[in-house]
């Protein structure tokens, strides 16, 4: 009789203990979540709506961007938004043609940049990322540690160093002179050329890792199947290969060019005077012209014209149909 | 005839051979010739930057004895050391959460708020936190722009980037260790620090060395918070570049190149050796 209640009062204490190690875990879990989801929501979600706040405020001289915005007169609360902000970007004063300021003509050339900018790492990085993915695997590894190395160095040293290999009388150009190809130094820093090289530069890694983590998962008897099927090298890589490695090109496409749109560094080392990019003219409204609300807008209208693409890329992965071929 | 596309075949096979080892070397060549430009002429004896003139070590005396750049070091260095410690921390948790609680409610949101800052460009990452800041500021008179404000940007830029790591290393291994100390009657925290823990250890490390190079490497972020006096590193080189040709900056360079190197040949050296280690174990 004893023996049979020492086993049920076991019972209920494993089972209560066991209880109480599940609350205790879920409670572990809950500040587990709970930390990182309150400093996300603080440092990251929250200054975005700060951000968007002062965009609807007023500008101008010695007005507050913190000042009120939701009045109460007459016991009825009002919400007072400006929309002069946004509208400011795409013209100058009221009455002004459209689309004729300097906001429109950064954004235009910022998109411009970080197009050529990934059709250029596209380019060089598709071949590169496919003769490594099919290089002997003994060699693989060597090569990816050889693609990440510089990424450690400082990005910012490696930019400064081509403002001296691109320089008038910098390396090329004294190389070139050297061995009789100009006379004359051709202008490369602070122009498109210097620019592009930059960033192509600097962002190629971004575009060769998700192409390779893609190439390197391919079946290659699908290659073999189609050769014995007649189709030669060229038609066998355009027809399979390429749309195969469709979720590595849009992966790459978009880590190239998303950051390149709001790039800051890179324009204020190569670039010249007429090289203006948004994340610059947002530094300057900022800083120089002390203009919060004119800055806000223009980021918020940097963010729709980063996310559009964004919220497509997503799409486009997760409804891929090869999904062996998904980075994550 | 078949001797004729035997022969087609094979000089393609060789042009194909040397088309692609021409391709990586001069991509590699690409990727490496600023850094061997930085090198180079850090040892230059004029400030010449397109012909050496002669080997020196000038440059190198002229970089310890520049205020700016050593109290711009050991500000970085210390803002690198807190930011990337506690981004890899709260990364830890945040990938542990999205790999090991399963369905939770405002998932997709945390999940997108994790990952938004890899995509986000730095210049808005920036300037949100400095409005969120300076309106913290007019409300309650806190904080100063300054390293606080710096630490808290690049742990928000770090912990992107190291969720990411922690998040596959969670992902692959195996939970059945977890589950068997857990029926040994291990209490949860006794689980995480004896069993997860020392599993997930060179991730750590790995997202920790990540999250400190973004931080100790950051202009942009650092450019919108910090305050009047407070430099980092990359900002006093930044405000250097921009006026034209630094040869002290170039032995920075070369300085902190050997620190990487030497770090990724340690680290590299280590996952070698954890990799033997872990298949000479007894497999029962």
């Amino acid at each position: 009789m004893t023996s049979i209640l020492k086993n049920v009062v076991n019972e209920q204490l494993a089972s209560l203990s066991s209880k109480l190690k599940l609350d205790n875990l879920k409670l572990g879990n809950r500040s587990v979540l709970g930390i990182p989801y309150l400093w996300l929501i603080i440092f990251f979600a929250f200054p975005f709506l700060i951000l968007l706040r002062i965009s609807l405020t007023d500008m101008g001289d010695g007005i507050d961007p913190f000042a009120q915005m939701l009045f109460n007169t007459d016991g009825k609360w009002r919400l007072i938004l400006k929309v002069e902000n946004y509208l400011s970007v795409f013209r100058e004063e009221p009455g002004s043609p459209w689309l004729n300021t300097i906001y429109v003509e950064a954004y235009w050339l910022s998109l411009r940049y970080a197009f050529l900018t990934t059709i250029l790492c596209l380019f060089i990085g598709y071949p590169f990322a496919y003769f490594i993915a099919r290089a002997n695997p003994a060699h693989r590894p060597i090569y990816l540690i050889l693609i990440m190395l510089p990424f450690w160095t400082s990005f910012l040293l490696r930019v400064y160093a081509w403002k001296g290999i691109l320089a008038d009388q910098g390396v090329v150009n004294r190389a070139l002179m050297a061995i009789g190809v100009i006379d004359e130094p051709i202008a490369m820093l602070y122009t498109d050329v210097s620019m592009l090289v930059g960033m192509t530069y600097v962002y190629l890694p971004f575009m060769v890792l998700p192409l390779y983590a893609n190439l390197v998962k391919m079946d290659l008897r699908l290659l073999e199947a189609a050769h014995d099927l007649g189709a030669g090298p060229w038609k066998a890589f355009w027809l399979i290969t390429v749309p195969l490695s469709r979720t590595g090109i849009v992966a790459g496409c978009m880590l190239v060019f998303i950051p390149c749109v709001g790039e800051f560094v890179i324009p204020s080392l190569l670039g010249g005077a007429d090289n203006i990019m948004i994340g610059r003219v947002v530094w300057d409204e900022m800083f120089s012209a002390n203009n919060w609300p004119r800055a806000s807008a223009l980021a918020v209208i940097m963010i729709v014209v980063v996310i559009a693409p964004l919220l497509w890329f997503q799409n486009s992965v997760t409804n891929t149909p090869h999904e062996e071929g998904r980075k994550r | 005839m078949t001797m004729l596309t035997s022969l087609i075949h094979h000089m393609r096979h060789l042009v194909n051979k040397y088309v692609s080892k021409f391709w990586l070397y001069a991509v590699f060549a690409f990727l490496y010739a600023p850094l061997l430009f930085l090198v180079v002429f850090s040892f230059n004896s004029t400030r010449q930057d397109a012909v050496f003139t002669g080997f020196s070590t000038r440059w190198y005396e002229a970089l310890a004895s520049d205020p700016r750049l050593v109290d711009g070091f050991f500000l970085s260095l210390k803002v690198a050391l807190i930011s990337a410690t506690l981004a890899t921390i709260l990364a830890t948790l945040a990938a542990y959460a999205l790999v090991r609680l399963g369905k939770f409610r405002g998932r997709t949101f945390f999940s997108g708020m994790v990952n938004a800052p890899l995509v986000m460009p730095e210049v808005i990452i920036g300037m949100s936190l400095l409005l969120l800041l300076a309106g913290a500021k007019h409300t309650i008179g806190w904080p100063d722009r300054g390293m606080l404000t710096i630490i808290i940007g690049h742990i928000l830029l770090g912990m992107a980037y190291a969720t990411v790591v922690m998040q596959s290393r969670l992902q692959e291994m195996d939970r059945s260790l977890e589950e068997a100390a857990m029926d040994l009657g291990c209490r949860p925290s006794q689980v995480f620090f004896l069993v997860t823990l020392p599993n997930i250890v060179s991730a750590l490390i790995a997202a920790w060395l990540l999250t400190f190079t973004l931080s100790f490497d950051d202009v942009v972020v650092s450019e919108f918070l910090s305050g009047p006096g407070v430099t980092t590193l990359p900002q006093v080189i930044f405000s250097y570049a921009r006026r034209g040709v630094n040869p002290s900056i170039y032995a920075a360079a070369t300085l902190l190149m050997m620190v990487v190197t030497i770090a990724a040949i340690a680290y590299s050296v280590y996952v070698s050796r954890e990799a033997k280690r872990l298949a000479q174990r007894p497999k029962d």
